[in-house]
């Protein structure tokens, strides 16, 4: 074995560099998994350290409706063996800003004193956390604050009255920005919110209580010992620890998903190794045949090679490990929206030797396909070097390489998704993603060579032969590279589909501004305030409450003491928003059963649901419900199930009453009207916010902007992991120039010797690699095309329309970073004179 | 004297596409040990494809080889890569040296693969009897094309073979050199008893040996003793 090192050692001399270059493939993608990984490491010790102050206190109760009489006493009885106790009481409600009239929607959230017990309320100024609640003040979130241009000490109007900004919300305990984006939160004491007139009977507001418990108090054994009377009362429940479990279930997914991406970089990578090895051996071919010829055997001359890979293997991965150590500074920044926790940058040595173990492993992995074929290079190619080595695919221990390389993808997978199926399915997308680009890239290439455009001039004709020389390694930077541009391509075709597909949503004649939490009592007068704008009353839906009691005389009581009994827990006790009308709407279709709009006097009331809410609580046409409707309980037969189109800018609803059953029922109403610009839109909701403070109201504009800004940051993060895919497409372009230098060289000295200019040369150069990213940006883009046409087809069923003008853009900007990579790789190639590179051997 | 390489019946036959193209035929010679034998014949008639065969670079497709008392045609490629380690030395036409290693090195390698401990040593002794003792730190590259040659004939010593092949050792060199490396190759073989076959066109070289092989078509078309270098 030792002999084999030295040999292995010695042999390299003249080719670390270039080993080096061949292995810095893998740099990137190692980079990406030691900087997601180290992410994660610290995402779990920051939920860990700071899992106290996600909740704010050590158990919380949530309920959304008003606590009953007994419930109440279960909240006193926890409340008697706590230090601290606070109460909370949030809901959806509009503001203004009265000093420039702006509204918008948001989450109001009346607070108690005390909480968080842990963590605190971020704000600016920093006392405001703690001293709004003295007085009659506000905390504002910063998105709001600046969408509205507000400060400190401006008034903000909720409901019916006016509180004074006392501080800027930066962080609220638990929330992270990508909630604050959707919700955006306006704090106010809790001892003011009656004075708001906003907590009315039949106001959707959910209430937490909050428990700073004694010490030595286990909050988690406190909950256990009341789980069965809270699911009585359906009262959820949180402590640390079960916050701490369901935030890092939440991450651990993300981070799953993450290095599911920086896997693909990376086997992107391993794919241009194994191209560049390839070559590398193929070069190789004499020497390995001198030592056949001096007596060396055939595992012999394999081990040399493959000492190598792994020495350069273990460097490269080493590098990969520095840098992503490095990218990991910078990882907190890309997510800070979506984690409720701050997050520390500390290096993990856990995830560097993981990065390392997994690239040195996966370089050989990779590099064993060409060095297999080590064991088949005959002696006599010392004698007659036309000889090549068999071809691998006769070699059954190539195929067994290929069927390790199976496994390993497969069982990477497996570890991130825990499931065979979805394990399955990503390792034959990621080979289907693969086989499409590699054939595409073959097809195109196929397809120029058939075609090969004669007439063209010479320096276009030698740019575009170029990218078939001998050893070339376009297939695989087409795929590289191609793999690249279809994420970001697939990501920007999405984004608009998404925005096209909401603006279209209330294009012509379809309402695009909702207005709901009207009382019965405001009906009228809110109509016509509506009408006074010039605007139409679309449509006017009540909306009533109703809970499910029974599901063909089984109550959840039956349910929780007999677990064999077939009915949904879930379903029972449910609260659900009806309605009750006559016809169905344009936007419902009835799937099985009969649609009744009418009952008669006396009569059950044939009800109709949503048929996949239908399947969830596993009833069928003709089971009996039970409904308790604000105390009244109310008997119904499933008569009807409905498909519903939930895509539009209107109300639907999981549950219709026929007319004549709950019409005297309390009940709220939402109507839907159309408003032509958002300078009426604004007029409008500020005109409605004087007036009736406690309707709410969604224009399609507010849905527009949230889903845009959601988008931007989901689709940053994507393209952040995309560019490592890019990246590594350009490491391998880089390695494959450096590795046809010699050739390319040859090239050069030969058409400078016959008389060509460095300004021609320098043409073909770029025309060649401006194919190479033409090509391979064309494919990226059919990958996402097609994708993006499945998606539009299958998912979000709408027509796909592709943008032809980004698609262009994006081809460009691809080959343009290509024709400036490969150009600038290629600068010595150009620059050296003919006279220097012949008398020195290259 | 003893026969150190007996070739019988030998045919070679390659597949290519389908098509059959057969090399060798029905060759059949017998050498014995220390002797000096020369194949001579137009390029294409067989010559080196006779060579690599009678190393054990390559199988024979019928007949049989016996390279000093071992049938070549029994073994494995790692166990012929054995016997070319053990028995066997190689003088090629484009030197065929390993570019990544030193003279030293290169003439190293044999020994080494051998396990022998003083690998070094001999290596040394050997550059110095081809006059390159100061050259050993020098890549193949850093040397002219008979240095290099001189080196690649140290190296084929190196393992002391009981059987030398040498295929145009003088083909890349100038009438000078190609001089100086016959009587090195010739005055090495001579003290180290060993035997020697060569390939080349070189009629002048064929007749400073024992005997000359003529071939033709991948036929032996003669086989004569020169009387003059007789043993």
């Amino acid at each position: 074995m030792g002999w084999i090192v030295r040999m292995a050692w010695r042999d390299s001399r003249r080719n670390r560099s270039r080993l080096l270059l061949f292995i810095s493939s893998i740099i990137i993608g190692i980079a990406a998994l030691v900087a997601i990984y180290s992410f994660g490491d610290n995402l779990e010790k920051d939920i860990d350290n700071q899992a106290a102050t996600l909740v704010g206190a050590d158990l919380v109760l949530h309920s959304n409706r008003e606590l009953a009489e007994e419930a109440q006493q279960l909240v006193d009885s926890v409340r008697s063996l706590s230090q601290g106790y606070s109460e909370e009481q949030s809901f959806a409600s509009m503001v203004l800003f009265t000093s420039n009239g702006g509204t918008r929607l948001v989450e109001v959230r009346a607070l108690g004193d005390g909480f968080p017990y842990y963590g605190q309320l971020e704000t600016v100024p920093e006392s405001a956390g703690t001293s709004f609640r003295n007085h009659k003040q506000a905390l504002v979130d910063k998105t709001l604050m600046l969408q509205f241009d507000a400060e400190v000490g401006d008034s903000v109007k909720v409901g019916e009255m006016t509180f004074e900004i006392a501080g800027r919300l930066e962080q609220a305990p638990g929330q992270s920005g990508i909630a604050a984006t959707v919700a955006p939160a306006v704090f106010i004491p809790l001892e003011y919110l009656p004075a708001t007139g906003l907590a009315q009977k039949g106001s959707r507001i959910n209430y937490d209580y909050y428990f700073h418990l004694n010490g030595g108090l286990d909050a988690d054994a406190i909950a256990a010992g009341i789980d069965s009377l809270l699911e009585v009362h359906r009262i959820g429940y949180d402590t640390i620890a079960s916050r701490k479990q369901e935030t890092g279930r939440s991450f651990s997914d993300l981070n799953k998903f993450l290095s599911l991406v920086g896997f693909i970089a990376l086997l992107l990578g391993c794919i241009g190794v194994s191209s560049a090895i390839h070559i590398y051996i193929k070069e190789k071919l004499n020497s390995i045949a001198i030592l056949r010829c001096l007596g060396a055997s055939a595992r012999q001359a394999f081990l040399i090679y493959l000492v190598q890979v792994l020495g350069v293997g273990f460097v490269g991965s080493i590098m990969g490990a520095l840098l992503g150590t490095l990218i990991q500074q910078f990882l907190p920044v890309v997510f800070r929206d979506f984690v409720p926790v701050a997050i520390s940058s500390d290096i993990s040595w856990g995830a560097i030797a993981q990065g390392i173990g997994l690239g040195v492993w996966i370089a050989v992995l990779f590099a064993l396909l060409p060095l297999v074929g080590i064991r088949n290079i005959a002696p006599l190619n010392t004698l007659r070097l036309s000889l090549d080595a068999p071809s691998p695919i006769k070699d059954k221990w190539s195929w067994v390489v290929y069927g390790l390389i199976g496994l390993f993808i497969f069982g990477y997978a497996y570890l991130q998704l825990d499931g065979a199926v979805e394990t399955l399915l990503f390792t034959g997308g990621v080979a289907l993603a693969f086989g499409i680009l590699y054939m595409a890239a073959n097809l195109l290439i196929w397809l120029v060579k058939r075609f090969f455009p004669a007439s063209w001039s010479y320096l276009w004709r030698q740019g575009l032969s170029n990218l078939f020389r001998p050893n070339n390694q376009t297939a695989i930077l087409v795929v590289a590279i191609g793999l690249g541009t279809a994420f970001i391509a697939t990501l920007f075709f999405v984004q608009s589909m998404l925005m096209t597909r909401v603006s279209l949503s209330a294009s012509e004649n379809q309402p695009n501004m909702v207005l709901f939490d009207i009382q019965s009592s405001q009906k009228a007068d809110v109509v016509e305030l509506v009408k006074a704008q010039g605007m139409p009353i679309v449509d006017e839906v009540p909306i009533v409450t109703v809970q499910l009691e029974a599901i063909n005389g089984i109550t959840a009581d039956d349910a929780r003491k007999d677990s064999t009994i077939q009915v949904s827990r879930r379903a029972l006790g449910g609260e659900l928003r009806a309605t009750y009308r006559a016809e169905l709407s344009d936007s419902e279709k009835i799937t099985s059963g009969e649609w009744q709009g009418q009952t008669a006097k006396g009569d059950t009331a044939r009800v109709s649901l949503e048929a996949d809410y239908a399947r969830r609580i596993r009833v069928d046409i003709g089971d009996k419900l039970l409904f308790n409707v604000q105390g009244v309980r109310i008997p119904a037969i499933v008569g009807s199930f409905r498909e519903v189109d939930w895509n539009r800018v209107q109300t639907n609803f999981r549950l219709i009453f026929p007319m004549g059953v709950i019409d005297n029922a309390p009940q709220f109403h939402v109507l839907m009207t159309r408003v032509p610009d958002e300078a009426v839109s604004a007029k409008m909701q500020q005109a409605m916010v004087q007036q009736f403070p406690n309707v709410s109201i969604i224009d399609l504009g507010l849905i527009l902007s949230v889903l845009d800004e959601i988008l931007d940051k989901i689709g940053f993060v994507i393209r952040f992991m995309g560019g490592f895919s890019i990246l590594t497409g350009f490491v391998v372009l880089i390695a494959s120039v450096m590795i046809s230098k010699y050739q390319r060289i040859r090239e050069s000295v030969l058409l400078r010797t016959m008389g060509a200019s460095r300004r021609q040369i320098l043409v073909i150069t770029a025309l060649e690699y401006f194919f190479l990213g033409m090509i391979a940006s064309f494919t990226g883009v059919l990958l996402a095309l097609g994708g993006s046409w499945a998606l539009a087809v299958f998912s979000f069923e709408v027509t796909f329309v592709p943008d032809i003008f980004m698609m262009l853009l994006i081809m460009l900007v691809i080959a343009s970073l290509t024709v400036f990579v490969g150009l600038i790789n290629s600068r010595g190639i150009t620059l050296r004179p003919p006279l220097e590179i012949l008398r020195k051997e290259v | 004297m003893s026969v150190i390489l007996n070739v019988k019946a030998v045919s070679k036959t390659y597949q290519s596409g389908g098509d059959s193209l057969t090399v060798l035929q029905a060759i059949n010679f017998e050498v014995e040990a220390g002797s000096i034998i020369a194949i001579v014949g137009p390029s294409g008639s067989g010559k080196t494809t006779l060579l690599g065969l009678c190393a054990g670079l390559d199988r024979v497709s019928t007949g049989s080889i016996v390279l000093n008392g071992i049938p070549l045609d029994d073994l494995s490629e790692d166990e012929r890569a054995r016997v070319r380690n053990q028995h066997v030395g190689f003088v090629f036409q484009n030197f065929q040296l390993l570019p990544t290693l030193t003279a030293l090195e290169n003439v190293m390698v044999p020994l080494e693969l051998r396990g022998e401990r003083n690998s070094k040593a001999t290596a040394l002794e050997l550059l110095d009897r081809v006059g390159l003792a100061n050259r050993g730190h020098h890549y193949p590259l850093q040397l002219s094309g008979g240095e290099q040659q001189r080196v690649s004939i140290a190296r084929a010593f190196s393992n002391s073979p009981k059987i030398l092949f040498a295929d145009e050792p003088t083909g890349n060199l100038d009438a000078d050199t190609s001089e100086t490396i016959e009587h090195l190759l010739f005055n090495l073989n001579k003290e180290m008893g060993t035997t020697l076959i060569l390939v080349t066109h070189d009629l002048d070289l064929a007749a400073k040996t024992q005997r000359v092989i003529r071939m033709k078509g991948g036929e032996v078309v003669s086989d004569t003793l020169v009387q003059d270098n007789a043993l």
